[in-house]
């Protein structure tokens, strides 16, 4: 795997905090705690096209089984509240190499209204104040709109491994 | 009096047709559930399977290749090793002799459990005239 960036991200907000999206829904990011059921009842109800890489699983009890591992104590988890309801989660999960893998996942009618930069910007923060500081992504190569959303957070790309983009992200710990 | 008729019994698509697949194996966990996966229907529907055992990091193609036959014990299988460019031989090898399927495992999973496909997952997905059929 080639070099995180020299230059770290700073200035990144923290969980708890709120604000308002585009379409006027008031919005909360939280680290989680025991929300585990509200999370499957998010990818349950998570369009299948905005799966990647075979991730989230479509059945509960693989659903499940996949948040477990997410959600080890080893991870960061934030996830965007519209009122009772999880409608985004972000994910870091440690490698074996003093990283951390990140993904983002934003229920369809939640997207397009800012959640997705907001959310990512507050995990990071997270991740920043609890000592991360490598954060790395794989990225569908056509996956645009997300590639310049990671870009413009301060991923670099880091090469290409076959059908996905790697990218990179050093925080300001 | 009207029975059923026979063509539709003959190919009655509850009945799996045999097909001769080429499955290509790495020595991972996955590679040997797409293994079970295709020697499972191998056995039901009566499947020509070949394996061809290839290595990406610096495991024994010989004990892959052993591997392979103590698992396929029940099934009628040929095992081939495949020295090096994998995704090419495997191609090459379904056109030459007439496969109708080329079998891939799905690969590593990331820390959070995305799928990673490598450079033999695309050459053979890209290039190959058979379906492929990836195990994960």
């Amino acid at each position: 795997m080639s070099e995180y960036p020299n230059e770290p991200v700073s200035d990144l907000p923290t969980p708890p905090c709120e604000f308002t999206d585009d379409e006027g829904r008031q919005i909360e990011l939280r680290q989680a705690s025991d929300d585990v059921e509200a999370l499957v009842e998010m990818y349950l109800d998570f369009d299948p096209e905005d799966r990647a890489q075979g991730i989230p699983p479509t059945k509960e009890a693989d659903i499940r089984e996949w948040l477990a591992v997410v959600t080890s104590d080893e991870g960061l988890n934030v996830i965007a509240w519209h009122g009772n309801s999880a409608v985004g989660h972000v994910m870091l999960v440690a490698d074996q190499e003093d990283g951390y893998e990140l993904a983002i996942f934003v229920l369809q009618a939640y997207q397009g209204a800012s959640i997705g930069t907001e959310l990512l910007r507050t995990a990071l923060g997270g991740a920043a104040e609890s000592g991360v500081e490598r954060v790395w992504l794989s990225v569908e190569r056509w996956n645009r709109p997300a590639i310049s959303l990671y870009r413009k957070i301060g991923f670099e790309t880091s090469g290409d491994d076959h059908f996905e983009k790697m990218m990179k992200l050093r925080l300001d710990r | 009096m009207s029975g059923i008729p026979v063509a539709a019994l003959l190919y009655s698509p509850a009945v799996p047709t045999c097909m001769r697949v080429l499955i290509g194996i790495e020595d991972t966990d996955g590679g040997m559930q797409a293994l079970d996966e295709a020697a499972q229907r191998a056995r039901q529907a009566g499947d020509e399977l070949t394996v061809a055992v290839y290595t990406v990091g610096d495991d024994s193609l010989a004990a892959t290749a052993t591997a392979v036959r103590d698992r396929t014990e029940t099934v009628d299988v040929d095992v081939v090793e495949i020295e090096d460019n994998p995704g090419s031989k495997l191609v090459e090898m379904a056109e030459r002799e007439e496969y109708d399927q080329i079998v891939l495992s799905g690969g590593e999973r990331s820390p959070l459990g995305k799928l990673k496909l490598d450079s033999v997952h695309e050459f053979v997905l890209l290039n190959a005239q058979t379906t492929v059929k990836l195990v994960r």
